[in-house]
C-alpha cells in the first residue's frame, strides 16, 4: 500500500502539473482538495481519468470522487480494492 | 482625453523585449521550457501558470510586464487577437482521443481549446472584471483593433486597454502586447502601434 501512496503522490504531481510540489510535500492524509492541495474541478476530472487510465477504474457517477479522493489514503484504498490493471 | 501607450512588449524567438529594450533572453529548445524561465524570471509565484496552455502561458507573461504597477480591479479592457485562434491546443487535445485503444481524453487540456480562455487567465489574475474581446484575422490588424480600441476608450467602456497579439502554433510563437493609459511617454495612434509592432 505504501507503495501505491508514493505512486499517486508521482502520478498527481505529473498529471495536475504541480510544479511547485514534492513527493514529500503532500502527507498522506492531507486534504487534496480545498486548503490541502488545492486542486480544482478540472483536477477532480483529470484524477477520474487518471484512475480509468492507470488503474481500470471507472467513475460512473463522478459524485462518487469526492469520497476517493478525499486524500492520498482513501484513494489508495479505493484503487486496491477496485483496481483491474 | 490624450492616450499613450504606457508600456509595450514583444516576446519572440526565445527573447522578450520591454519598450524596444531587451529584457530576457534564453536558450531554451522548446516554446514550454522557454515560457518557463521566462516565468522564473519574472519571479511569479502563480502555480496555476503550470497547468496553462502555451497561449495562456504567453498571455500571462506579456500581461505580468506591461500591466505592472496596474492596481487589481483597475477598468482595463482586454482586446486580443491572433491568427491560429487556439489551434496548437486543439492539435494536442485531437491526439488525445485519436487512438480507440488509447481514448483518454484530457479535461486540463480541454478547457483551452477556444482562444479567448486566455483572456480570463489574465483577467482572473489581475483582478479584472472588465470588457473584453478575441478577435481572430490573418495578421495584426491595427486598423480594427485601433478602432476597437478607440471605441472603449471614447465610450468610457474603459479607462485603459490592454491589447495583445498572441500566436502560437507549435514551436512558433510571437506576442505583442501594448497598455493604452492616460500615461505614458509614447503618444498612442495607430501609426505608433504599426512602427513598433514593426520593431
Amino acid at each position: 500500500m505504501s507503495d501505491l501512496k508514493e505512486e499517486l503522490k508521482s502520478k498527481i504531481i505529473s498529471v495536475l502539473n504541480l510544479e511547485d510540489v514534492t513527493t514529500a510535500d503532500i502527507a498522506d492524509a492531507d486534504p487534496l482538495f480545498g486548503d490541502g492541495l488545492g486542486l480544482d474541478s478540472i483536477d477532480a476530472l483529470e484524477l477520474i481519468v487518471l484512475l480509468d487510465k492507470d488503474y481500470g477504474i471507472k467513475l460512473t457517477d463522478p459524485k462518487q470522487g469526492k469520497a476517493i479522493f478525499e486524500s492520498i489514503n482513501t484513494m489508495a484504498e479505493y484503487i486496491t480494492a477496485n483496481r483491474t490493471k | 482625453m490624450e492616450y499613450f501607450i504606457h508600456t509595450y512588449c514583444h516576446i519572440k524567438e526565445n527573447t522578450i523585449s520591454v519598450n524596444g529594450e531587451p529584457f530576457f533572453a534564453s536558450a531554451a529548445l522548446t516554446v514550454p521550457e522557454f515560457l518557463k524561465e521566462a516565468y522564473q524570471k519574472l519571479a511569479i509565484s502563480y502555480p496555476k501558470f503550470h497547468k496553462m496552455d502555451k497561449m495562456s502561458k504567453l498571455a500571462l507573461i506579456s500581461s505580468e510586464i506591461t500591466l505592472k504597477g496596474v492596481e487589481n480591479g483597475e477598468n482595463v479592457a482586454l482586446v486580443f487577437s491572433n491568427c491560429a485562434a487556439s489551434l496548437d491546443t486543439d492539435i494536442n487535445y485531437q491526439e488525445s482521443i485519436s487512438l480507440p485503444d488509447n481514448y483518454y481524453p484530457s479535461p486540463a487540456v480541454f478547457v483551452y481549446t477556444l482562444p479567448n480562455i486566455c483572456v480570463g487567465e489574465v483577467s482572473i489574475r489581475h483582478g479584472l472584471n472588465t470588457e473584453n474581446a478575441f478577435f481572430v484575422s490573418a495578421g495584426f490588424d491595427a486598423d480594427k483593433i485601433n478602432a476597437y480600441t478607440e471605441y472603449l476608450l471614447q465610450s468610457g467602456k474603459a479607462e485603459k486597454v490592454l491589447v495583445g497579439w498572441l500566436e502560437v502554433l507549435e514551436n512558433n510563437y510571437e506576442c505583442f502586447m501594448y497598455l493604452v493609459d492616460t500615461k505614458g511617454s509614447i503618444p498612442y495612434s495607430k501609426q505608433q502601434i504599426i512602427t513598433i509592432y514593426n520593431r
